[in-house]
């Protein structure tokens, strides 16, 4: 093929958001003939089928191992290399690694265009590992609300003191324990749980 | 990054990262970990579990892991840069020799009983037999049979190869060779995907426990010893932190001396099992520790005392013979041409002299091991100095050789 050829990336990813993260990362960065792949089976047919250039794979994917045989034994696959073995980027493999992706280009291609494949890989990798993180820290931040009201009203209902005052303690018992709110009041709550149950 | 400049003893422990794939020869290694003997040596070790060899791999060349349980094969081939990336790795210590297993379905196993002339546990029967399968499955136009394998450059991919190539079937051309991870092995016998495959303990013991699969063979009946997995480190990293992996390889000796003490079993085994190290049953484990294996769904038992050696026997120091064996197979079946300097090169990967400097020379060394270090079932013995000449006689092989 001539350089000037659209390039055809397969994404092999079992994570459907990440997939669609990559997915519309690579649409935006005016790449076209993209096909996404969530599960192994069938893989050879598959890449037979759409001969990518490039293959972007997820790290969590026991399947990494089956891809480089057939790279090696395959007489029907164009013989895709992994992205190490350009051994002046290392700075980008690192990257790469950190963020969890690998990816196998076939030979010959320019380094520029591959770049932007993989520089627009990691930034998207990334940018769902900070979604991941931030639905933790809410889903948790959620939790934690939830376990103060409890609280509150625990102590509002035993103590006979309103919200107020009973979130005032809390946070006081929490300063003085060096512990966070949270915690005082998952203990609180606890701690009810089994004298009442 | 890490420094030795604290002796033992003194100031903080050295934190390292190693990295490891949950199977069983990871013994050494796990135990080292979780036993306290490398906190012993002041080193704090986070183990990583890792899902892949090519990840296990690229962690280790990109100096993400300090260390790693890693494939025999894979060390030379990183060092010979074949398939990959160059990268210099060195090979102090065995994690384990020999181990894995040849699991076929319950049909192949009933075909091959069918066209053995002979004892089956006998691997010249049971290629022979393989061969005699082959044949009329071709000669009523049924699919080519399939095994499966764990990695491209393995012992088990070479295991397979030298054992049906010495019946008569020819990897390439007469069967599917394919990779498959580990833990989807079992799942690929029981779906019909593969008739039998090569791998490491527990998944053979696993697929006979569904009643779904019989072992054929322990590869110690094919080869008495093959380098299976070795504490693998970059020749860069050995070369800044010879102290650090000196005590690294004490903390694996010790390991090492727990895991084969018999009186230690039951606590290895636990250790072993443990969620975040292999994740199977204590029980499946001891199996392998004690080389006695259930290996047909009737209940039949088949012991050995070299199914898998985790130091004993002299197995935890390299012997370079077997990284030259390695390196035939890989010109065998056509992933490395033959030459000097990649033979010199893959010599060098194992290092005994490291070993011994560290531990000093193991006073049970060869005691019943095979004259040429390797033991094969068929062929000539093995020379190292005569990679061509030992390969010329086999039929079944690859390329210009």
């Amino acid at each position: 093929m001539t350089s000037e050829a659209p390039l055809k990336i397969l994404v092999i990813d079992e994570n459907p958001i990440r997939r669609a993260i990559l997915d519309a990362g690579l649409k935006d960065a005016g790449f076209t003939d993209i096909t996404l792949m969530g599960d192994t089976n069938g893989l050879l047919e598959r890449i037979y089928t759409v001969d990518p250039d490039v293959i972007i794979i997820d790290l969590q994917n026991p399947s990494r191992d089956v891809l480089e045989q057939m790279f090696q034994v395959s007489r029907i696959v164009r013989r895709p290399i992994a992205m190490f073995v350009d051994q002046s980027d290392r700075a980008t493999i690192e990257k790469a690694i950190d963020a969890g992706v690998s990816a196998y280009i076939v030979d010959g291609l320019k380094r520029e265009r591959v770049r932007a494949i993989l520089d627009m890989t990691i930034s998207r990798f990334g940018a769902f590992e900070r979604l991941r993180a931030e639905l933790e820290e809410t889903k948790s931040a959620l939790k934690e609300r939830k376990v103060i009201e409890k609280a509150k009203g625990i102590l509002m209902k035993r103590r006979g003191l309103d919200e107020e005052a009973a979130y005032a303690l809390l946070r006081r018992t929490a300063m003085s324990k060096g512990k966070r709110i949270g915690d005082i009041a998952d203990s609180l709550v606890s701690a009810i749980d089994l004298l009442e149950s | 990054m890490t420094t030795d400049l604290s002796p033992v003893g003194t100031g903080a422990p050295v934190p390292l990262k190693i990295g490891f794939i949950p199977l069983a020869d990871a013994a050494a290694l796990i135990v080292a970990v979780d036993k306290g003997f490398a906190r012993a040596q002041s080193l704090d070790v986070e183990l990583v579990r890792e899902i892949s060899w090519s990840n296990v791999r690229d962690r280790l060349n990109i100096g993400q892991f300090d260390a790693a349980h890693l494939l025999a094969p894979v060390a030379v081939a990183s060092s010979l840069g074949l398939g990959h990336v160059r990268v210099p790795i060195l090979a102090p210590f065995n994690l384990g020799l020999n181990g894995n297993a040849i699991t076929v379905t319950t049909a192949l196993h009933a075909a091959l009983r069918c066209e053995a002339q002979g004892d089956l546990a006998d691997p010249r029967v049971s290629a022979a037999a393989l061969a005699r399968v082959v044949a009329a499955r071709k000669r009523k136009g049924r699919d080519p049979l399939t095994f499966g394998m764990t990695f491209p450059y393995s012992t088990h991919n070479y295991q397979l190869r030298f054992w049906m190539a010495s019946g008569g079937v020819d990897p390439d051309e007469d069967i599917r060779l394919v990779v498959l991870p580990p833990p989807y092995m079992v799942e690929s016998i029981a779906n019909g995907h593969v008739d039998a495959f090569c791998v490491g303990a527990p998944w053979n013991s696993v697929a006979v426990d569904l009643g779904i699969a019989h072992i054929l063979h322990f590869v110690s009946e094919i080869l008495e010893r093959a380098a299976e997995k070795v504490l693998a480190v970059r020749s860069d990293w050995a070369g800044r932190h010879p102290e650090l992996l000196a005590r690294l390889l004490k903390a694996h000796a010790a390991a090492v001396a727990y895991v084969e003490d018999i009186a230690n079993r039951e606590d290895v085994c636990r250790i072993l099992a443990a969620p975040n190290r292999l994740g199977v049953a204590p029980e499946v484990i001891r199996r392998t520790l004690d080389g006695r294996l259930k290996v047909s769904p009737s209940g039949e038992l088949r012991a050995s005392d070299r199914y898998l050696l985790i130091g004993r026997k002299g197995a935890a120091r390299p012997d370079p013979v077997q990284a030259a064996w390695l390196y035939a197979q890989m010109i065998r079946w056509g992933q490395a041409p033959m030459s000097q300097d990649l033979l010199t090169a893959a010599l060098g990967v194992f290092r005994p002299d490291i070993y011994d400097d560290v531990l000093g020379a193991p006073s049970d060394r060869a005691a019943g091991a095979p004259a040429d270090g390797i033991g094969a079932f068929a062929g000539p013995p093995f020379d190292p100095h005569d990679i061509l000449g030992h390969l010329a006689p086999w039929r079944i092989k690859r390329g210009a050789i």
